[in-house]
């Protein structure tokens, strides 16, 4: 579906990623780690087509179509969605309203905002004085109005309470259309999402709908299948088909140095 | 007030905007058309602009005026209230003069207020009795028709106590006039726990030079609500209203809609004084500027004790031409006050159109979206045609792109 191929990025003068090459396949739910400042929100604001995200070299291929170039809306429009860290807030404009701009009708941006706990903030200006957490349920309700088929998301479940991550889980699932086995136990083990040799690590993968997560902690592995991890080391992608719960566990017992050396590698 | 005062105040400039030569207009009261039916088709259309509605449905009553003479006052049967030309009124109730002409706004406070009292009086008397809460809205309408007028417009509006009524007052010019000067004189008297809406809208000729003077008064638990639209051109505006909570638990809240294409120099203030304990007041102002100029002036002076108001100016530049200035005061005479004011001025920030591009929207139309709430002020008292007639407005602008 996603196919990056030696990507470098700069934001003003600055270089932030270097020669960056990433496949997301169809129904893939890919993992992306690594230290604070490194440029994993860069990578995921520019495969969105952000305009201060100059492409130096590379290029950017969506179901076969060279992106490189496009505009944000036109990579809207051909099926990419994305939840960034800090979103705007729009004056005026009221949540209700831009559930409905990203395609629901009124009747479904009542629903989809119940089951996402957000109707009382319906008739309220977009993100205007809403909650860390409640900033992160406000994006999933717009894109589960926008039905993307390459959903990104970059640290969902940073400022979400305990209780709060299975339903960001829960909507993160629904707009992949990916069903989490673990609980639905239709792999009867507790072998899917995580797990590369099991057949059906990724469950509803005929839904072909693709995701790219940005998580420190992991928590949101627990309720959303995720098929492969990467770590993102000084600008450069490393470990390119780790498994994403030992790739998270060592990161947390070794560093990010180390698994993104050799350690990983030969995992991958 | 004496008349060789007010004679020495034609001389006196106002505190603020350019002064206007009033001997180049033509100050005359001739009768330039017979009836409202004899507007241009672009007259008419104007009209229908500023929301007045000449096929009078949903409305109370009628008032038209062209250049200095009435044309129209028409009130709908059984509707509790009295409506004429101000200068008619004058004559039939003396004790009226006698207790509010000129007790609001002062005649000598500038020339533009001293030769609208010194000269023949026009404009409208609208009289609301005690209790009467009148359901559709009252439109008045101002028109100039005639090149080179001197316009002058004095209007007295009284609500006794317990009275409700909504004011659409629409000011226009025919496109036939390219110069002209509007003088508008308005002294509002809200009773007690009586509430008054009144939304005036502009749409004026290129180069007609408009000075409005008005002054509110607001007795004991009563609301005044204040709506000022001006999307259109104009040369040259400047008017600060001003409203005095004079009751306790008096409530004003004055909004404005400014935008100023390029050409158009507008210095709408607002004001609000809190004379008495326990009373409250909001001042909100949206402009933009897509080539023009803005100067918003906004001040809240509170004289009493427990009070609480709070002044808010956003600015959107639209263009590199033009300007917007926003000068807020506040003053606050007692320790026991609450004023507070927010202003910001600026543009389109990119990651606004850029997070609404992200959701599917063209450049055009996250920009067109932005400004929309921007100016999504609350207006109350705004019929929903109107409401309408300004978000068509704000859709047929041509949105300068890279901005
Ligand atoms: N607009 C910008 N101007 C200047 N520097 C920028 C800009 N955007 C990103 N950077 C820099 O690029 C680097 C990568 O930033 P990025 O936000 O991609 O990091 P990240 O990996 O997402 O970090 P975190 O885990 O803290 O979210 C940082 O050093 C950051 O300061
Ligand atoms: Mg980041």
């Amino acid at each position: 579906m996603l196919n990056i191929e030696h990507l470098s990025v700069a934001v003003g003068d600055k270089q932030i990623l270097t020669d960056i090459n990433l496949h997301i396949g169809y129904g893939e739910v890919h993992v992306l780690f690594g230290p604070n400042g490194t440029g994993k929100s860069t990578l995921i604001s520019t495969i969105m087509g952000f305009e201060n995200y100059k492409v130096l070299e590379g290029k950017i291929v969506f179901k076969g179509q060279d992106i490189t170039r496009a505009s944000c809306d036109e990579r809207a429009r051909l099926g990419i969605g994305v939840m960034i860290q800090r979103p705007p807030t729009i004056r005026g404009l009221s949540l209700r309203k831009m559930v409905e701009i990203c395609g629901a009708t009124s009747k479904e941006a009542e629903s989809m905002a119940a089951w996402m706990g957000m109707t009382d903030f319906l008739d309220r200006s977009v993100n205007e004085g809403f909650s860390g957490g409640e900033l992160k349920r406000s994006e999933l309700l717009q894109l589960m109005a926008q039905k993307p088929e390459l959903l990104l998301l970059d640290e969902p479940e940073s400022g979400v309470d305990v209780e709060n991550i299975a339903l960001v889980g829960r909507a993160a699932n629904y707009i992949l259309q990916h069903v989490d086995c673990r609980q639905d136990k239709k792999c009867g083990t507790s072998c899917c999402g995580h797990k590369a040799d099991c057949p059906k690590n990724n469950p509803l993968a005929e839904s072909g709908h693709s995701g790219l997560i940005i998580t420190h902690l992991g928590h949101i592995l627990k309720y959303v299948p995720a098929s492969h991890a990467h770590i993102l080391y000084n600008g450069r992608m490393t470990c390119p088909k780790g498994d994403p719960l030992e790739v998270l566990q060592c990161i947390s017992r070794m560093g990010y140095e180390h698994c993104a050396g050799a350690a990983c590698a030969r995992k991958g | 007030m004496e008349k060789n005062n007010l004679q020495a105040a034609l001389q006196k400039q106002a505190a603020f905007g350019a002064d206007l030569d009033l001997k180049k207009f033509d100050d005359n009261n001739d009768v330039h058309l017979q009836s409202a039916e004899d507007l241009s088709a672009s007259g008419k259309a104007k009209l229908e602009k500023v929301g007045i509605d000449l096929q009078e449905s949903n409305r109370s009553a009628t008032f038209v005026q062209v250049d200095n003479a009435q044309l129209k006052s028409d009130v709908k049967p059984e509707t509790p209230l009295t409506l004429m030309n101000t200068g008619l009124a004058a004559q039939k109730y003396p004790d009226l003069v006698e207790k509010y002409w000129w007790h609001a706004v002062k005649p000598d406070t500038d020339k533009y207020t001293a030769i609208t009292a010194l000269e023949k009086e026009n404009g409208y008397f609208i009289h609301v009795r005690a209790g009467a809460k009148i359901a559709f809205p009252l439109q008045a309408c101002v028109f100039m028709s005639h090149e080179e007028q001197l316009q002058r417009v004095h209007n007295v509006v009284i609500l006794e106590e317990g009275s409700e009524l909504n004011i659409i007052s629409g000011c226009a010019s025919d496109e036939a006039v390219e110069h002209g000067v509007h003088l508008g004189i308005s002294e509002m008297f809200v009773g007690k726990n009586a509430k008054l809406s009144f939304t005036m809208i502009h749409n004026w000729g290129h180069n007609v030079a408009v000075r409005p003077r008005t002054v509110t008064l607001v007795a004991e638990g009563g609301t005044y609500i204040s709506n000022y639209v001006c999307m259109e051109k104009v040369k040259d505006i400047q008017m600060y209203p001003t409203v005095r909570l004079q009751g306790k638990g008096a409530v004003a809240r004055l909004n404005s809609v400014l935008v100023a294409p390029p050409g158009s120099h507008m210095d709408v203030g607002g004001k609000a004084v809190l004379e008495v304990p326990g009373t409250r007041a909001e001042i909100v102002t949206r402009s933009i500027s897509t080539g023009g100029e803005i100067i918003n002036r906004g001040n809240l002076t509170g004289d009493a004790e427990n009070i609480k108001a709070h002044l808010e100016c956003h600015g959107l530049m639209l263009s590199n031409e033009g300007y917007i200035r926003a000068i807020p005061e506040l003053f606050a005479e007692t320790g026991n006050s609450e004023l507070s004011h927010e202003a910001a001025v600026g543009r389109i920030a990119p990651e606004e159109i850029q997070y609404l591009m992200a959701r599917g929207m063209s450049e055009e139309e996250a920009t067109a979206t932005i400004v929309r709430g921007f100016l999504n002020v609350n207006i109350e008292g705004l019929p929903a045609t109107l409401s309408k007639k300004i978000t068509d407005t704000l859709d047929a602008f041509q949105m300068n792109k890279g901005m």
